[in-house]
């Protein structure tokens, strides 16, 4: 295997943990915090209700948010590190 | 000045704004007209994103269904910001390094088929139409009420406006009056919230506003609310669901239907470069977000608002009389959203819950004879700033916004519609040859049959607009998403693996949507009545695209491994999608 290839294939890996990790967190936060885990969480209160709440109508957004932004920032450093990044 | 008056001025105001951007940017070469040149900046992309996406169902539909529905319809919430996180990992980077203009494109190239292009055409369609017709019923309430008119008529007002900017101007005129629609649409959503916010709470900021103490009670906002609708037999609006999977696989859908619906995906061509795709999806989700947090905050608000209206010494007490009703029942009465009937014969208006069972007794010993107060979920954001008793010229703009939110979705879907039809259908398939004149002619005749067809459906609409909206999702999600997915990240799934898989997901979906909602959503036709005691394992047809998506990726993968493995130039392709190296600007073949 070629050392251009072989970077390239370390690229790709390193992208796919990366998605696999935010994945994790936008499926703990939505699924798990606001929904299946919600019973878990009933003790902690929030402003009239509970923290699941809270998590399935604000929470989960400001989390996915937060995702993104930081998936752009990991992924453009990089295709800067792996010199795959595009050309100015 | 009238109310009437007040409306027009600003819908009025708003148009024209749309309408000079539009005749401004006038498209001139085909590459303008689908994809704005390739030059727009990431946080105008964003903007431009987040009025495309924010349709009649976040703006006008979505709060009046968790208000009615609480913590269940959250899913609405989680659904429709989820699938961006999907979008910017997933699809979004790749495919503005493929360079394409249409999703069809890629499908077709990257299974190397053009019976592959065209079932993405027939998928992208479906979907896009039904998201239409709940744009056009959003639309049809929104003008019904603001300009005094009936249904019909505000329909097709709207249908003329969308047909002179999209037709016009193409996506660059869309992309720029979209930046003005966003503007118009948050301003509109967010001033009424405020005022609410602080008459309620004191607190200025609505998302922080609905778990605040309730000045009035001293009591939390949402405490106060479970109170007094709990009084009177409803649910609580906070209470846990027992049917989690339903509410799992509803969130799932919308998520990956958002991340599957080609009108925001062809966004993501209009940047720069690949890493502004990253960027520019963030972005689009922090202008979504700033609505999508103050509708929850709405929806509690504006419930709690409605039940001190009709019962302003508490619930103990009786309900106002008929005759003195406010204004916007007497004039939202006019529209038939909300209707009356006085069962007990005492001139007051009982609203409460008569399918509760254990609450039977208490209602007899009050001599409640049934509900007698009915109104359409779709109303609610609209009426809201009425119903707090808001001035005049806030009723105005939120009817600006609630059309601007209509009118730009259904202005973006019929981009998508007509460059699926126009590109990938008749330049694609039926005559490659035709010219760029002739292409750009044919997109417009597109765009003009497209919205005749859906005013039309749009008048017998199956379904409030969020939910007929949460139709079009599911379809995206079964059809289009599993295929661009599998395209980027898989190597193995090829032509036949990709059209099986397309039209499994479809087809299922598709099925189990027409059971229960009537074939092609035309009244009468279902199989089975649409509640949860006939659904399969408790899943709503609204919620089936995710378990769609799942057959379509396993048709794929069982497929393709039957068959044989794509050719060495498409595993190609598929590894050049994957670096952002030489992406250049989209260009055409």
């Amino acid at each position: 295997m070629s050392d251009a290839s072989s970077n390239a294939v370390l690229y790709w890996k390193a992208n796919l943990r990366l998605i696999l990790g935010c994945l994790i967190v936008w499926a703990l936060v939505s699924y798990g915090f606001a929904i299946l885990l919600r019973p878990l969480l009933a003790g902690i209160p929030v402003g009239g209700t509970d923290l699941g709440f809270w998590f399935a109508q604000q929470g989960s957004i400001l989390t996915f948010i937060a995702l993104i932004f930081f998936y752009a920032w990991r992924m453009n450093k990089l295709d800067q590190q792996f010199g795959l990044a595009e050309e100015e | 000045m009238s109310q009437f008056a007040i409306n027009l001025i600003f819908v009025g105001g708003s148009f024209l704004l749309y309408i000079l951007i539009a005749v401004w940017a006038k498209a001139g070469s085909t590459s303008d007209f689908y994809v704005a040149g390739g030059g727009v900046h990431p946080i105008t992309n964003g903007a431009a994103i987040g009025a495309d996406w924010m349709s009649a169902a976040s703006f006008i539909s979505m709060a009046g269904l968790i208000a009615a529905g609480g913590y269940a319809n959250s899913t609405f919430l989680m659904g429709w910001t989820g699938g961006y996180v999907l979008l910017a990992m997933l699809l979004a980077p790749y495919l503005r390094k493929f360079g394409k203009f249409t999703v069809p494109e890629f499908i077709g190239d990257r299974f190397y088929s053009r019976n592959a292009r065209l079932v993405a055409v027939l998928c992208l369609i479906v979907a896009s139409v039904t998201y239409v017709i709940g744009q056009m019923a959003g639309a049809g309430v929104a003008f019904s009420r603001f300009l005094e008119v009936d249904a019909t008529t505000g329909l097709i007002i709207a249908a003329v406006v969308v047909f002179i900017y999209a037709v016009l101007g193409g996506m660059k005129g869309i992309t720029y009056t979209q930046v003005a629609q966003y503007c118009v649409l948050i301003i509109a959503y967010t001033i009424p919230a405020i005022f609410i916010a602080i008459e309620l709470t004191g607190n200025p900021i609505p998302p922080l506003a609905m778990f605040s103490e309730h000045t009035q009670s001293g009591l939390p906002v949402l405490d106060k609310l479970n109170q007094v609708i709990t009084d009177l037999g409803f649910g609580s609006y906070t209470a846990d669901v027992s049917n989690k999977l339903n509410m799992v696989l509803f969130t799932l859908s919308l998520m990956i239907g958002t991340a599957g619906l080609p009108h925001v995906i062809i966004r993501f061509f209009t940047v720069p470069k690949v890493a502004d795709a990253r960027w520019s999806a963030g972005w689009a989700l922090v202008f979504i977000a700033l609505l999508y947090l103050t509708a929850p905050a709405v929806a509690s608000m504006a419930r709690l608002n409605l039940m001190t209206t009709i019962y302003p010494e508490g619930t103990a007490a009786e309900p106002i009389e008929y005759d003195q009703r406010p204004q916007w029942i007497q004039e939202w009465e006019v529209t038939g959203l909300i209707t009356y009937e006085d069962k007990n014969g005492d001139g007051r208006i009982q609203y409460y819950n008569d399918a509760n069972a254990d609450f039977a007794d208490e209602a007899e010993s009050r001599g409640w004879a049934g509900n007698e107060f009915s109104y359409n979920r779709d109303i609610l954001v609209l009426a809201n700033p009425e119903i707090a008793n808001l001035p005049g010229w806030v009723i105005g703009l939120i009817a600006a916004g609630g059309l601007a939110a209509a009118l730009s979705t259904a202005a973006g879907l019929l981009l998508a519609i007509s460059s699926a039809i126009s590109h990938d259908l008749i330049k694609g398939a039926i005559n490659p040859g035709i010219s760029e004149k002739g292409e750009l002619l044919a997109a417009r005749i597109s765009m003009a049959v497209a919205i005749a067809v859906a005013t039309y459906l749009g008048a017998n609409p199956p379904g409030f607009a969020a939910q007929v909206v949460a139709l079009a999702f599911g379809i995206a999600a079964a059809s289009l998403f599993p295929a661009l997915m599998m395209g980027i990240f898989s190597k193995r799934v090829n032509n036949v693996g990709a059209i099986s898989g397309m039209l499994a997901g479809l087809s299922f979906t598709l099925v189990y949507i027409f059971v229960y909602k009537g074939w092609l959503f035309i009244p009468g036709t279902a199989n089975l009545p649409d509640n949860a005691a006939n659904w399969v394992l408790g899943i709503s047809p609204l919620s089936i695209g995710a378990v769609g998506a799942l057959v379509n990726f396993i048709v794929a993968f069982v497929v393709s491994n039957a068959t044989e493995e794509p050719p060495v130039e498409i595993q190609e392709l598929v590894e050049s999608v994957r670096y952002p190296r030489g992406a250049g600007k989209a260009v055409d073949h």
